[in-house]
């Protein structure tokens, strides 16, 4: 398309997705300029991939002025974090920088004359949680109920002023990528975490039906929602499903299951003790489950990511050293069990003939 | 799903079968020597053999009884031992060479177990009595396996040729070691997580190996039960089956979704839409989820029509298994009629279905409302055996069901027409109207609620 923004604004290039996507868009001829708004600088791991883009560190509630000094067209915000202990200063801080961030940022869009397109990092999370949900969101389902995790919550209030945008600024295009959790060989997140420990957690009586997107696909999706025009809202998700027990299966990890009343309690003194990261948004997660339509996506961008189980499948690939069993083992022991009872049972029918 | 073939179990694999399943597979054959005794070295260079068996097998249901920690035994079900563990699949297959020692051995134990249980196997083939004794001393074996076990017993001459009989070819390939190796492949499958599940939860190979097996002996031997044209439900495609909902427990939608699996021509699974009680409760809910069952709600029914499932609803929720015993199939109110609006979205026919039967298997005399409502449970109901008995109160009745479907309501030409409050209304009442009236005919042919 003739269309593509010259210059973009990347938030959050001092984490693995804002700084995989700016060097995309960087290296794409179509795209003019791409800047990286972050109020970090990107650790080390990251600066070679960022070659090409213009870092700017500035925090988000001061970008007005960057947006409006640069003529920026498009802004893809990716500054948003979906655990509190990823950043420094616990939930707190977490709040302020994803409500208050995004607000700042939409305040800053709001003012950017020549802005044209805003695409916006959201999650699956903004389902909710409850007993009622249907069991396939499509991309018009409301939540039922407000969901306990902080995450989920900031999930909402960030889609609900951008609804807000979208009616002060009708002109500038809108996307919203509801992202199922990340996995894949590369991918390094609370939930890569959980199921890289050797013995997983679970709730006890639940298996939640999980559904997970690679991140290279994820990658491609933000990329294509830069250089073409996809106003709406969108599901990003790998087609089929795992059920928690069986992800654990597959990974050759051993599920441990504890009750519901405890496991929040029994969660943060895990975190206390300095192993799991895992919260609130991740028990909801796994009682209830989370599974999209993806027929809109499909449909309006044309491209198919690939497969939940063909990204687990990647994700378990890049992991085998933690697993408890694999499936050799477990053919091994089907192999020499049912040969003992072969040799039994020939060895008893020689003795009565 | 589609290896699930025709079992029926205690009805085709009968050990005292004089030429016992020529079923093998072809996979294993040419590694392994025919003759009778192989020397067991053979069989453990040669560990690939059990795998090609292994995808056979699945279909048997013995493959299944040890995964599903031995239940089923109400049934005349031959191949109850196994449910000891896979080792037992020999004492079975053994009534011929009877050797009831190994029937409890442990797995691992099984190469440990070999000098006694050989030993005992002498022992049985020269003492006559005692090979007569043994079988029936190991419990569950079919009577008619038992008889058998007598005949070769009995007679020297039969004794030594038993084991030619029972097993013709050598052990790789027989009926036992097919059963066994399924059930080692299902477990490995099981346990490695290589398996199937929909975007509702659905576990396919679970509800057809290790629920539904559990639940055919009630439904066969306990309930009798009986289908009468099924075929009213389509052999393909999206369809709504409509049912009164009674019997305090929602054993009528199992039950249903049995008859479906087991009767229809096409083997059809039923996917059930449970109120949203079901799916707060743990364990509850994925049993639920895995075998089939979604939230009661539009979103969800539609889209199951959509994909061509054929989608079992009762629309009485909980005022219809929550009646008294005194309410006994008269249909309760059909709320707002959301599952018509579902079909008509879809065009997908309704099929109106009476289940008698379930009203008698738990008859419930009272409804203990404060008890409920401390529970948080829509009722608590008071049986002539629960709670008074305590669990064994769980025991349903054994009364005579009979399930009948009605012929398909074609809604196709409907279609625009889902909105409009009054179609829907009168939709669905002429689905309840027809099961009512189809419940009084059923129970008119059905005089004694507890009979054959």
């Amino acid at each position: 398309m003739s269309d593509s923004p010259g210059t973009v604004v990347v938030t959050g290039v001092s984490r693995f997705l804002g700084a995989h996507v700016a060097a995309r868009l960087a290296a794409d001829p179509r795209i003019g300029q791409v800047i990286g708004l972050d109020p970090a600088d990107p650790p080390a791991a990251l600066a070679d991939t960022l070659h090409g883009v213009e870092l700017v560190r500035v925090d988000l509630r001061s970008a007005g002025s960057v947006l409006a000094d640069l003529d920026v067209e498009a802004v893809v915000h990716l500054a948003i974090t979906s655990s509190p202990y990823a950043i420094q200063g616990g939930r707190g801080a977490m709040k302020e920088h994803n409500v208050i961030g995004a607000m700042q940022l939409l305040a800053a869009c709001q003012q950017a004359p020549k802005l044209r397109k805003l695409v916006i990092r959201s999650s699956t999370a903004a389902y909710g949680a409850s007993f009622r949900d249907p069991a396939v969101f499509t991309e018009d389902t409301e939540p039922r109920e407000v969901p306990r995790g902080g995450f989920a919550r900031d999930i909402l209030d960030i889609e609900g002023y951008l609804r807000g945008f979208r009616r002060r600024r009708p002109d500038v295009i809108g996307t919203v990528l509801r992202f199922a959790p990340f996995i894949g060989s590369r991918a390094d997140t609370s939930l890569t975490r959980y199921f890289s420990q050797p013995f997983v957690p679970t709730v006890l009586g639940r298996d939640a039906r999980l559904q997970f997107v690679h991140v290279d696909d994820a990658l491609e999706v933000l990329h294509r929602s830069v250089v073409e025009d996809h106003p709406g809202t969108f599901n990003v998700a790998g087609e089929g499903v795992l059920a928690l027990s069986q992800a654990i299966r597959r990974a050759g990890r051993v599920a441990v299951p504890l009750p519901e009343p405890g496991l929040a309690g029994a969660l943060s003194a895990a975190r206390a003790a300095g192993f799991g990261q895992s919260g609130l948004d991740q028990v909801d997660l796994f009682v209830h489950g989370r599974v999209v339509d993806t027929t809109r996506l499909i449909r309006e961008f044309g491209f198919t990511p690939r497969s939940t189980a063909a990204a687990f499948d990647d994700f378990i690939q890049a992991h085998l050293g933690g697993a408890l069993v694999s499936p050799e083992r477990l053919a091994t022991a089907e192999h020499s069990i049912l040969d003992s009872i072969r040799r039994v049972r020939a060895a008893r029918q020689e003795a009565a003939s | 799903m589609s290896d699930r073939g025709d079992f029926l179990p205690g009805t085709e694999f009968r050990p005292h079968d004089p030429a016992p399943m020529p079923r093998r597979s072809n996979g294993h054959h040419p590694s392994v020597p025919a003759q009778n005794g192989f020397p067991p070295g053979t069989a453990a260079g040669t560990p690939a053999a059990g795998t090609p068996a292994a995808g056979e097998a699945t279909a048997d249901p013995a493959a299944v009884d040890p995964a599903a920690t031995g239940e089923a035994a109400a049934g005349p079900i031959a191949v109850d031992p196994a449910a000891a563990g896979p080792t037992a699949g020999e004492a079975a297959a053994g009534p011929a060479a009877g050797e009831p020692a190994a029937a409890g051995a442990p797995l691992a134990d099984s190469t440990d177990a070999e000098p006694t249980a050989a030993g005992d196997a002498r022992t049985g083939s020269s003492a006559d009595g005692e090979a007569a004794v043994g079988p029936t001393s190991a419990g569950e074996t079919a009577v008619d396996s038992i008889a058998d076990g007598e005949t070769y017993a009995t007679d020297d001459a039969y004794a030594t040729e038993a084991p030619a009989t029972g097993d013709p070819d050598g052990i790789v390939g027989d009926v036992w070691d097919q059963r066994v190796a399924g059930a080692l492949s299902f477990l490995r499958r099981r346990l490695s997580g290589q398996y199937d599940v929909d975007e509702f939860g659905f576990d396919a190979e679970l509800t057809d190996e290790v629920f539904h097996p559990l639940l055919k002996p009630l439904y066969r031997e306990w309930f009798r039960t009986e289908v009468l044209d099924v075929d009213h439900v389509p052999a393909e495609g999206g369809a709504l089956v409509v049912g009164n909902h009674s019997g305090t427990v929602a054993l009528d939608a199992l039950m249903l979704s049995v008859a479906l699996r087991d009767q229809h021509p096409q083997d059809r699974h039923l996917r059930l839409l449970g109120a949203d009680l079901i799916f707060r409760m743990p364990v509850v809910s994925e049993l639920a989820r895995k075998s089939g069952t979604t939230v009661a709600c539009n979103p969800d029914a539609e889209r199951l029509l959509r994909t061509g499932e054929v989608v079992g609803v009762f629309p009485e929720g909980f005022k219809g298994i929550g009646k008294g015993y005194s309410q006994r199939y008269k249909l309760q109110r059909f709320g707002r009629g959301g599952f018509v609006a579902a079909a008509l979205r879809t065009g997908a026919p309704i099929v109106p279905v009476a289940i008698v039967g379930a009203e008698e298997a738990y008859p419930m005399l009272a409804d203990l409302k404060p008890v409920a409502r401390l529970l948080g449970l829509p009722f608590f109901p008071v049986t002539p055996t629960f709670p008074a008995l305590g669990p064994l109160g769980l025991v349903p009745l054994p009364s005579k069901w009979l399930i009948q479907f009605c012929p398909p309501i074609p809604t196709e030409h409907l279609r625009d027409q889902a909105d409009d409050p009054l179609v829907v209304y009168n939709l669905a009442d002429q689905v309840r109207e027809t099961i009512q009236h189809t419940l009084h005919t059923l129970l008119k042919s059905r005089p004694d609620p507890f009979g054959l």
